[in-house]
């Protein structure tokens, strides 16, 4: 099992035939992951050749649908027509978009996270501003390096792209059922709880690495749902101890605002909720290696 | 991106929110003749992006132009909490009556928008919130239906204005989501929000920030940008296209993803903890992609900021494998040399994931007096912090 995404899922890639689109969609492919098409309105009823593998190109998403019964999207289209595009996707009710645009206006994001809403919120929205997700040696759906881990107990959900791969890595000889980059933007779609709470479901995780960074609230709300619902360990990172008041760092989301959003108030709440938090990434991955050592696993 | 308040009135203005004559100067003479034309009194409010500036004494009433002239030259200059005056605003005198507050905002929690209304303006609304929330009204709007007047009409019925300003607020309102939305801002408050002795609604002062991802569709945006006020290496990095923050310890630091280089800032203060307390002095992130040119311009900016004592290199080769980084690196070094730019500072290079070994041996065979790997993030911020320590 994983969560979100499975050998079974069926994706396409809206924005596919662009440079990133085309790069990623060459990667996912070689990973295993079941490309079924992409969407450019502009080329529907042409097939792209990747690598070897035709990829047909349809005019909507909702044609793709029809045609290939796919359930999720990749989105790679630049800001300018991110909205658009996750409003086609949500409009034509697949079941999880994966936002990967860095940049978008924050109107933007609220809008379309409105949008889904008021359509029943048939669509799940992860990113945007995120690497997307993987199930090792199922599916990868986004740009996440596929050959860095294999499959394994550790259910991993984050704010950051880097600090995924950094975790994935030192802890690659144990593997991870899914790993789930959120991204850094204000307003996101899939949370930090809403992966917990997947992970928390998903019997062959046993263990769940959550990583967080400065701004908003999702960490210390988060803290609040696993002293509540989560019985499965919890090692927690948070990155931007350092970070000065008031400056945004790198994310869109990263910014420290009065005495709000700090790296201190999420570590210490994810600690009164039980959650061992590392440090350093190196010692965050050395806490979870303890926790799996001491399940017997 | 914050704004000044003389912005924030252009802004409101520009969308038909009512507020009063202003305008900015940089010289006490220039407020002569403004405060003539203004009827000979005038308000001199100094524009500083920082709360308090009243108490501070950045806000003077001049009875006449040779009082504004005077009053300017007084304003200008002063420091207010660390920020330097470099303008102040001439604003018409208003009679207030009462004092209210009005802002929209985004609600990062909910993930919606927020109007948030008080008739209690005029302090800091902070204040407000903590000692009285009762008299703090705060109402999501839908970021695809607006502040519609219906809407304008619940939130200024929520927070209980008087009967006989009700329609002018809700109208005020409306204007100020046009701000809102029109250009892309995360803030628009006013605040205070007055009624004058003729009973008119008029925004006094306000604070607008906005949304940097939305600069491709706001071409007006690049010019309200305080360029006089950004750090020069904050500038120059802009300029590169660098997503760069300058801090103030011996360490620089470069590395790929925001939240890897956010994490790396943490590490190295950490390990400065046992070198003469060491930190970091900036943020970069130099992206997934680290070109050889892309890392040049980031070590040259690195490199020309004085209180770098050391340089650790921090990347994680995911998409980019860490051969194509070494190789970047590399050339760098060659690249500014080439310019005249001798590098003598001590570089710290730490290379993990897809292609490290081969990524290390490069450097290795490159044979760079100044740099040194290590392999470990923990171990390499610990020797770019002891480096720094001991220049």
């Amino acid at each position: 099992m994983a969560i979100f995404l499975t050998k079974d899922s069926k994706v396409i890639v809206q924005g596919m035939t662009g440079s990133e689109g085309m790069k990623h969609t060459r990667r996912m492919l070689a990973s295993g992951t079941q490309i079924v098409g992409g969407v450019n309105p502009r080329k529907a009823g042409t097939t792209v050749d990747v690598d070897g593998t035709e990829v047909p190109v349809f005019g909507s998403v909702a044609d793709a649908i029809e045609k290939t019964g796919a359930d999720v999207t990749v989105i790679f289209v630049p800001p300018k027509f991110t909205k658009d595009a996750v409003v086609e996707a949500i409009d034509a009710e697949i079941g999880l978009a994966v936002v990967i645009t860095e940049g978008v206006p924050v109107h933007d994001s609220a809008a379309f996270w409105a949008y889904a809403g008021a359509k029943g919120n048939k669509t799940q929205i992860i990113g945007p501003n995120c690497p997307g997700l993987i199930s090792p040696g199922q599916s990868n759906a986004g740009i996440i390096p596929a050959d860095i881990t294999t499959t394994g107990p550790i259910g991993l959900v984050s704010k950051s792209g880097t600090l995924t791969y950094q975790l994935m890595y030192e802890l690659r000889d144990l593997g991870f059922s899914s790993a789930v980059g959120i991204g850094g933007d204000p307003v996101i779609g899939t949370t930090h709880i809403d992966a917990l709470a997947a992970f928390e479901a998903d019997p062959e995780t046993k263990v769940i690495v959550m990583i967080g960074e400065i701004g908003g609230d999702a960490e210390e709300r988060a803290a609040a749902y696993i002293a509540e619902h989560v019985t499965k360990p919890v090692v927690g990172y948070v990155a931007g101890f350092t970070a000065p008041e008031g400056k945004t760092m790198g994310h869109a989301g990263a910014i420290v605002s009065g005495s709000s959003g700090t790296a201190s108030a999420k570590k210490e709440a994810l600690e009164a909720a039980g959650v061992k938090v590392g440090k350093t990434p190196s010692e965050t991955a050395r806490l979870a290696r303890e926790l799996i050592g001491s399940l017997g696993l | 991106m914050d704004l000044f308040e003389y912005q924030a009135r252009d802004l409101f203005e520009k969308h038909g929110v009512p507020v009063l004559a202003g305008e900015v100067i940089e010289t006490p003479e220039a407020a002569r003749e403004i405060a003539t034309r203004f009827g000979g009194r005038a308000v001199v409010k100094a524009q500083v992006k920082v709360g308090g500036r009243g108490k501070a004494g950045g806000v003077k009433l001049a009875s006449d132009p040779e009082d504004a002239v005077a009053k300017s030259a007084a304003i200008l200059g002063m420091d207010i909490k660390g920020h330097t005056v470099h303008k102040v605003m001439l604003a018409a005198t208003a009679d207030i009556k009462d004092e209210y507050y009005v802002s929209f905002l985004l609600d990062r929690t909910n993930r919606t928008f927020l109007a948030m209304a008080s008739v209690e303006g005029g302090v800091e609304i902070e204040v407000v919130a903590e000692e009285n929330p009762d008299a703090l009204a705060k109402i999501p709007v839908d970021a695809n239906e607006g502040c519609t007047p219906e809407k304008a009409r619940e939130i200024v019925a929520a927070a209980k204005f008087p009967a006989e300003v009700a329609d002018q607020v809700a109208d005020v309102l409306v204007s100020l989501w046009k701000v809102f939305i029109a250009e892309d801002a995360l803030l628009v408050e006013v605040n205070p929000l007055i009624k004058s002795g003729d009973g008119k609604i008029i925004a006094l002062d306000g604070k607008v920030s906005l949304d940097e991802n939305a600069e491709f569709r706001q071409p007006g945006h690049e010019a309200l940008e305080d360029k006089a006020a950004a750090n020069p290496l904050e500038a120059a990095a802009k300029a590169k296209g660098l997503n760069y923050v300058k801090l103030d310890g011996e360490v620089g630091i470069i590395g790929n993803g925001a939240g890897l280089v956010m994490s790396t800032l943490d590490v190295v203060a950490y390990a400065g903890e046992a070198h003469g307390n060491v930190k970091p002095a900036n943020f970069l992130d130099i992206g997934g992609g680290a070109s050889a040119e892309v890392m040049a311009n980031g070590l040259e900016i690195i490199l020309g900021d004085p209180d770098v004592k050391s340089v650790f290199v921090n990347v994680f080769g995911g998409i980019t494998a860490c051969d194509a980084v070494a190789n970047g690196i590399v050339q760098a070094l060659e690249l500014l040399k080439a310019k005249g730019d001798e590098v003598t500072k001590p570089l710290v290079v730490r290379l993990d994931g897809n292609n490290a070994e081969l990524g290390r041996k490069i450097l290795t065979d490159a044979n760079h007096p100044l740099v040194e790997q290590v392999d470990t993030m923990d171990g390499a911020a610990e020797r770019a912090a002891e480096l720094a320590n001991a220049k």
